[in-house]
């Protein structure tokens, strides 16, 4: 079959690998349909995540038919069309039966290298570096979906792929990041990056009821997208307009009362030596993230706020405000999103004609161009925003 | 606030010092009881005259064994304790020597006695003697300890009852290729190194307390020997059930030597929890699983040596 292949920082290629098999019994193989490029995908084509080897096979955002199915598969038929969830889960541990399903213990076979790093490892995740499985990804003709009993969603409408594709990662990852800000009558949301994330952020955010919602990017036409589409009522261009006192004059002095971090760990700063300074300690690998969305999302916040965290983050950060957050009650809540607990109730929700998270697709490609999608959206080249890659 | 359960203790191959050790502990207090608590009929069982001297004599030596009773109990190398057992052993045999001046006392009692403080004096000398030479928490051959924990989602007699047959083994011990269980209640392991050899021992259950601890040891003349408990204890909260692992292992001399080494020694503690999160796999998700950069499941040096993750050439299961 064909795949997207990364061979080394900024080098992807689509080539002839075999075709995928079942190893587990509640596998199923999936022929694809279509697939896209995450922002996360970026993080290892810059080389910016380890554990990463040649040959890997990238993309965890995926949806197709089910073209055949291990002998503990009894939910799924031959022919099913489904749309899979990014992080891979067991349905059977501590963490999948309290749906914390992107830390499953069991989906992890390289949970020894994770555990290194971070202590203790959250699940597997397609495509996704080896320290998260070492799982082939979902840019290519087929994959092999493991645990495919539990996390693959039935799609029973003619709604088109470009229509429920995103519930395999980004619209759930907003949605949870909206989500983990409780929001109340009369809250003000404030989202910090207007990339596919950012959007449903804040398109989640305005579905959960809050009263206002702040978009936060340095390009024009993420901000636009956000205001037009996702229903951001104010954008704020950092690059024009200090965060702080535009935060401050739209809230009346109080802050936020939850911030969202859509950014992660590539972010940007608008002073240029601020942004210099972690950049060069990223790229001397002496800090591995680049946390200057996080930083300002403290600093603006409400006291008693809440920061909730969905951008990626892979390692270490420097010059953290904690005792900022400490010293005025914020609360923190992250994590890489639960994604199979939202499948159904955001599936209803596209259904129902609440949202259709197509909006934020600007490019369609052949998964033969993907290596020119990826480059695109790193340059946000064509005013790209969202790639979608057909096989 | 939650509370871990008490791992449960650890039943070990003792050495024979060790026993020694209890044993003599165990008749310091057996001695110093009665000494203290009836030093009358102690001197008339042992044939010395029993009046006010004499059982204020025994009260002392009483306490003074019941002193090295402690000591001997709760300390893990009680050299110290054991040598102050050989002083009051001479201390003892001289105050039998002062009572044989004494020709109205029973001869053949006192000569029982007498022999008895002899031979545990000959038995302290030489425990004490062996434990100071001794370096500390070394035995014989060089071994590693492992221990390692890990909670699964299963009542705890199923978690049990899984680990109580050793044939089960081998679905989730990277290394193990069978485990044969014999009529006696032996079993037969083998188990596959990274050359290809493979090198094989007979190990017996040592201990089994249903849905609590089983513990196992190898039999002399097999290639590996090592001694091994599992103690299973309920998660609290409904959280099922802990395995707490403890092995240890004596890397054999011989021929399997170094494949052993390789085998059991770059990473003991990784490989002991990579067992124990594929049990984990097993016993709650059904199997082992397997990526592509990890086909064969979680294992210690496919961590340093993955394959790329895209499908494998052939077939593989």
């Amino acid at each position: 079959m064909r795949a997207n292949v990364w061979s080394g920082r900024n080098t992807v290629q689509v080539e002839n690998v075999p075709d995928p098999k079942i190893l587990n019994s509640r596998d199923a193989i999936v022929r694809i349909t279509s697939t896209a490029i995450c922002g996360s995908d970026l993080h290892m084509y810059n080389g910016y995540m380890p554990t990463m080897k040649s040959g890997d096979i990238l993309g965890h955002e995926f949806m197709g038919e089910v073209v055949e199915t291990g002998r503990d598969v009894d939910n799924l038929s031959v022919g099913d069309r489904v749309v899979v969830p990014f992080p891979i889960a067991c349905g059977n541990c501590n963490a999948c039966q309290n749906e914390l399903y992107s830390v499953c213990e069991n989906s992890n076979p390289n949970a020894g290298l994770a555990e290194k790093m971070m202590g203790r490892s959250p699940s597997g995740i397609f495509g996704y570096t080896h320290m998260l499985g070492g799982y082939a990804g979902g840019q290519a003709e087929y994959a092999r979906v493991p645990f495919a009993d539990v996390g693959p969603i039935k799609i029973e409408n003619d709604l088109p792929d470009q229509s429920v594709l995103f519930l395999s990662d980004i619209f759930p990852t907003g949605y949870m990041g909206a989500d983990m800000c409780d929001i109340k009558p009369g809250d003000v949301i404030a989202v910090w990056g207007a990339g596919p994330v950012g959007q449903f952020a804040i398109a989640s955010a305005k579905l959960l009821g809050a009263e206002r919602v702040i978009a936060i990017d340095r390009f024009a036409y993420r901000l636009d997208m956000a205001r037009d589409q996702a229903g951001a009522d104010d954008v704020i261009d950092y690059e024009e307009a200090d965060v702080g006192a535009t935060l401050n004059e739209i809230t009346g002095g109080r802050g936020p009362d939850a911030c969202i971090d859509a950014v992660g760990m590539e972010g940007h700063h608008s002073h240029v030596a601020l942004h210099a300074y972690d950049r060069v300690k990223q790229a001397t690998r002496m800090e591995m993230d680049r946390p200057h969305a996080l930083r300002e999302a403290i600093m603006s916040c409400r006291n008693g706020g809440t920061i909730s965290i969905i951008g990626a983050y892979g390692g270490l950060v420097d010059k953290f405000p904690l005792g900022a957050a400490m010293n005025r009650s914020l609360t923190f809540k992250m994590g890489q999103c639960h994604v199979h607990k939202y499948l159904r109730p955001l599936l209803e929700r596209i259904e129902n004609g609440e949202i259709d998270p197509s909006f934020v697709i600007t490019h369609e490609l052949n998964l033969d161009d993907t290596p020119r999608g990826y480059e695109m959206f790193k340059n946000k080249e064509d005013r790209c925003e969202k790639v979608v890659l057909h096989p | 606030m939650t509370t871990t359960a008490t791992r449960p203790p650890v039943p070990r191959a003792p050495s024979p010092e060790a026993e020694l050790t209890r044993f003599l502990g165990w008749f310091s207090l057996g001695l110093g009881v009665p000494q203290t608590v009836a030093p009358g009929r102690v001197n008339r069982l042992i044939g010395v005259r029993d009046d006010r001297t004499s059982r204020a004599w025994q009260r002392v030596v009483g306490v003074r064994e019941l002193a090295a009773a402690a000591g001997i109990f709760s300390r893990p190398r009680p050299a110290g304790w054991l040598w102050a057992r050989v002083a009051g052993d001479i201390k003892d045999l001289a105050l039998l020597a002062s009572a044989w001046r004494n020709k109205e006392l029973s001869a053949g009692r006192l000569a029982a006695a007498t022999a008895s403080v002899a031979g545990i004096t000959a038995v302290d000398a030489f425990t004490a003697a062996r434990i100071s030479r001794a370096p500390a928490g070394a035995t014989k051959d060089p071994t590693f300890r492992v221990k390692a924990s890990m909670t699964v989602r299963k009542p705890r007699d199923d978690v049990y009852a899984f680990w109580r047959n050793f044939q089960n083994f081998p679905r989730f011990m990277a290394h193990l290729e069978s485990v044969e269980i014999h009529p006696d209640g032996q079993s037969h392991w083998r188990a596959c190194g990274p050359a290809g050899l493979s090198v094989d021992w007979d190990a017996e259950a040592v201990e089994d307390r249903p849905g609590e601890l089983i513990a196992w040891r190898s039999l002399p003349g097999g290639d590996v020997v090592h001694s091994g408990i599992v103690g299973f204890a309920d998660a609290p909260g409904d959280r099922g059930t802990e395995v707490h692992v403890d092995l240890e292992y004596a890397p054999p001399a011989g021929k399997a030597g170094s494949l052993i080494a390789k085998l059991f020694g770059e990473e003991p503690n990784l490989q002991v929890r990579d067992d124990l999160r594929r049990f984990k796999q097993v016993i709650e998700t059904g199997e082992v699983v397997r990526s592509e950069g990890t086909p064969e499941g979680t294992l210690a040096r496919r961590l340093v040596a993955q394959r790329p993750a895209q499908p494998l050439e052939g077939s593989m299961s």
